[in-house]
């Protein structure tokens, strides 16, 4: 069994110009000890499918599953969830400087957040593992940096005490929404490292929701790719990067970099993201789709088995057949898809 | 160009083909501390002596560690603060000292893009009137004629005119920057200084937005002064590159010059540690983790600035700070300030200074 099961998740908000389905029938499940990777465009869902597993979205219509360890996290009182949290699911956002409290010294919020859950451990044992923690998260001098305020560590150690206080109960679930987006490339590869260190030691299951491929590439044993509040594929990582199905996973891949010398010019998906009040109808990606025939403006695809390949699934109607699909590719865009560049 | 006030000269000798140059630049913040016994003058030197200039036309990237002094450096250059010492001349002249008022009219030409096209943007304000703020604020065209203005370079950033009412909720994330792109452009500024233009967006339409950038560039000959940390991004658009480290600059090279035989050992570092988007390859990537955190900007190391994290660093590092120059025989065009580059075939990772220790603690 997976550790957490999500099924036919569905989020909507109300608003005065219409309702905005912002998660449209999402389905995913991350193993124990695996990280899971979330990619796909911006405002495709990500966030919001995450943080109402978790009991953080207001004023939204939910409906679907999210079984962790079997017990479904939707069906929960809040105070049930508040429990889950942090004991179980750690959460790591985007922002840092939100979820470090401003006024509060980093240890003690660490502290404090250890005896919510443990009433039996002392002030002076949660202190020494606050300590640890801020060493294992690779801060330098943590018994004396246990002491200072938020302002006073740089962007990269905030996010690293962030992981800490993600961390500090030992959760068996880590959902990182874009942990590294403000760091630079040297300050990343210690936090993804410190992530892997973590997962390595407790067995920790991860979602890393980003928008950097060469992220998911590195660490996300399995990949999902979201557009317009569905997933459009699911694969691991190699067959996501190297065989990719969906035409808008290569759309992504595509829009990449890539380096000849010359300074080409990038190959974007042409066109503009659906809007969530008025979706179109049938495939959400066919308006911009080069491969689109007539069936995928009528009928929504559904996760079809790619390639024999079980782990493998997209929501496409082109062929599933990998050779025929590839010979496709040359024929409709006009190249093998480009290898990924090494800057 | 036009009346730029009374304090601001044509400085001699410089080159007309560099639209701003930077001499000696230094910001420092105060620092307030709590402390009874320490009335300290205690500073963040944010940015420390950077000497560059960028040059009409090109796109001079500036990449480096979290912190470093990157956004205070464009914040200088456009002079949306004091500068602390030493000079910024824009298009030929000394605009230093000069006071809010006398730096009025010459906001036209500096513009900067933001990173963040959610907050940048006030939502209860129509699409239209925040575009057309540039023209507001100089007095350029009213009514019907701002309006057509406006919807002019809508068109330009690929936004439909005709949501010219509409409210910034009602686009997704890549037309929201492009909003900030229409804004920056619509007074045809000389110069536009990019900060994190594309790290929020899907790679999809950061691919969009760069191209429309490169575009406009060439279009308009637009000079870019372009700050990101995605390093293959930069690589794309810059002509030349800056690696800035703790509040002064490290390496400035021709792009390629730079990704191809990067020298000093932080650029090294920088370069390693770009996660590649193919899974075969990320695995036997020799990549170069630096321990220990960026020292404090407030009391920087002595001599030069990353010894304490540097895998080549030697006796003379913590002592005699190394200055900015071509070495190795590189062009002059190619400087770096260390006593020891890095030329091919070091082994930088190898190093046990740069293995990470197994509690991840002991930054040396
Ligand atoms: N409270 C809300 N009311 C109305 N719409 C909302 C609300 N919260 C989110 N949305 C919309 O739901 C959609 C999904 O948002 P979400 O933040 O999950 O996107 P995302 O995939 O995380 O994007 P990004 O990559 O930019 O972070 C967006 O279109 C967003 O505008
Ligand atoms: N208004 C301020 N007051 C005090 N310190 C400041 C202020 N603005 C910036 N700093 C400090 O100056 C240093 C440089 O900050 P800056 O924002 O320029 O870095 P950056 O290179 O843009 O970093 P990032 O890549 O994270 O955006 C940092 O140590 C920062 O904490
Ligand atoms: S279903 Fe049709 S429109 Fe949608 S991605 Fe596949 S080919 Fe394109
Ligand atoms: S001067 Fe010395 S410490 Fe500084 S980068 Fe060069 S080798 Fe390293
Ligand atoms: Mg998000
Ligand atoms: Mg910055």
């Amino acid at each position: 069994m997976a550790l957490l099961e999500v099924s036919d998740l569905h989020v909507s908000f109300p608003t005065p110009d219409g309702v905005v389905r912002a998660v449209r029938g999402l389905s995913f499940a991350v193993e124990t000890g695996k990280t899971l990777g979330i990619v796909g465009e911006s405002g495709s869902g990500k966030s919001v499918a995450t943080q109402t597993i978790m009991g953080l979205t207001r004023g939204a219509r939910v409906s679907g599953q999210a079984l962790f360890e079997g017990i479904d996290l939707l069906a929960m009182s809040p105070k049930e969830l508040r429990s889950v949290r942090g004991a179980q699911v750690g959460m790591i956002f985007q922002d840092p400087l939100s979820s470090l409290h401003p006024y509060y010294r980093v240890g003690w919020q660490i502290i404090e957040m250890i005896r919510n859950n443990h009433h039996e451990i002392s002030k002076a044992k949660a202190r020494e593992r606050a300590v640890e923690l801020l060493r294992l998260v690779g801060i330098p001098q943590p018994d004396r940096r246990v002491d200072d305020f938020p302002h006073q560590f740089s962007g990269g150690m905030r996010q690293r005490a962030m992981i800490a206080m993600a961390m500090s109960l030992n959760p068996k679930l880590l959902i990182a929404d874009e942990p590294t987006t403000a760091l630079d490339v040297t300050v990343q590869a210690q936090v993804l490292q410190v992530m892997r260190r973590l997962q390595e030691e407790f067995g920790t299951a991860i979602i890393l929701i980003t928008h950097d491929l060469g992220v998911v590439a590195e660490v996300a044993d399995d990949v999902v790719v979201m557009y317009a509040g569905s997933t459009m594929e699911k694969a691991d990582r190699y067959e996501t990067f190297g065989a990719p199905h969906h035409p808008y996973t290569e759309g992504l891949l595509q829009s990449l970099p890539a380096y000849g010398g010359e300074r080409e010019r990038l190959r974007p998906i042409p066109g503009q993201p659906p809007s969530l009040i008025n979706l179109p109808g049938g495939c959400p990606f066919h308006p911009r789709c080069p491969y689109v025939m007539d069936r995928c403006r009528a009928e929504m695809p559904p996760l079809f088995e790619v390639g024999g390949n079980p782990a493998h699934t997209s929501a496409c109607w082109l062929s599933r057949d990998q050779v025929e699909r590839a010979a496709l590719r040359t024929k409709v865009v006009g190249q093998p898809l480009a290898a990924p560049a090494v800057p | 160009m036009t009346e730029t006030g009374a304090s601001s000269h044509p400085v001699a000798g410089t080159d007309k083909d560099v639209l701003v140059k930077v001499e000696n630049l230094q910001k420092y913040f105060p620092v307030q501390t709590t402390s009874l016994f320490r009335r300290n003058h205690d500073q963040v030197h944010a940015v420390d002596g950077v000497t560059l200039e960028v040059r009409r036309g090109e796109t001079l990237g500036l990449v480096g560690e979290t912190g470093c002094g990157k956004s205070t450096l464009a914040r200088c250059i456009a002079r949306l603060c004091d500068v602390s010492a030493g000079r910024v001349i824009f298009d030929g002249r000394d605009i230093t000292g000069l006071t809010p008022r006398q730096m009025r009219p010459l906001r036209r030409e500096m513009q900067i893009i933001f990173q963040d096209p959610y907050g940048s943007l006030n939502p209860r304000r129509r699409v239209g009137s925040i575009i057309g703020d540039p023209f507001a604020l100089h007095g350029i065209a009213d009514g019907a004629e701002r309006k057509r203005k406006v919807q002019e370079v809508m068109e330009l950033v690929g936004l439909k005119p005709e949501h010219f009412n509409r409210f910034p909720a009602e686009f997704s994330g890549g037309q929201r920057q492009r909003i900030g792109v229409a804004r920056a452009l619509a007074l045809r500024p000389k110069l536009i200084i990019c900060d994190e233009p594309v790290s929020a967006l899907d790679v999809s339409i950061q691919a969009q937005i760069i191209n429309l950038l490169v575009d406009l560039q060439r279009e308009f000959n637009l000079t870019y002064l372009f700050i990101a940390h995605d390093l293959s991004v930069v690589r794309h658009v810059s002509d030349r590159v800056a690696v800035m480290y703790l509040g002064k600059v490290a390496e400035l090279a021709p792009a390629e010059d730079l990704y191809q035989v990067p020298r000093h050992p932080y650029s090294n570092a920088l370069l390693s540690a770009v996660p590649v988007p193919d899974p075969k390859k990320s695995s036997d990537r020799h990549q170069i983790i630096l321990i220990g955190d960026v020292p404090s900007p407030i009391d920087p190391p002595a001599g030069c600035r990353f010894h304490p994290r540097c895998p080549k660093a030697q006796e003379r590092c913590a002592t005699e700070e190394p200055a900015l120059a071509s070495v190795l025989g590189d062009s002059a065009e190619h400087v770096t300030a260390c006593h020891f580059p890095v030329e091919k075939g070091d082994d930088l990772s190898n190093t046990a200074r740069v293995s990470v220790p197994p509690n991840g603690s002991q930054a040396t």
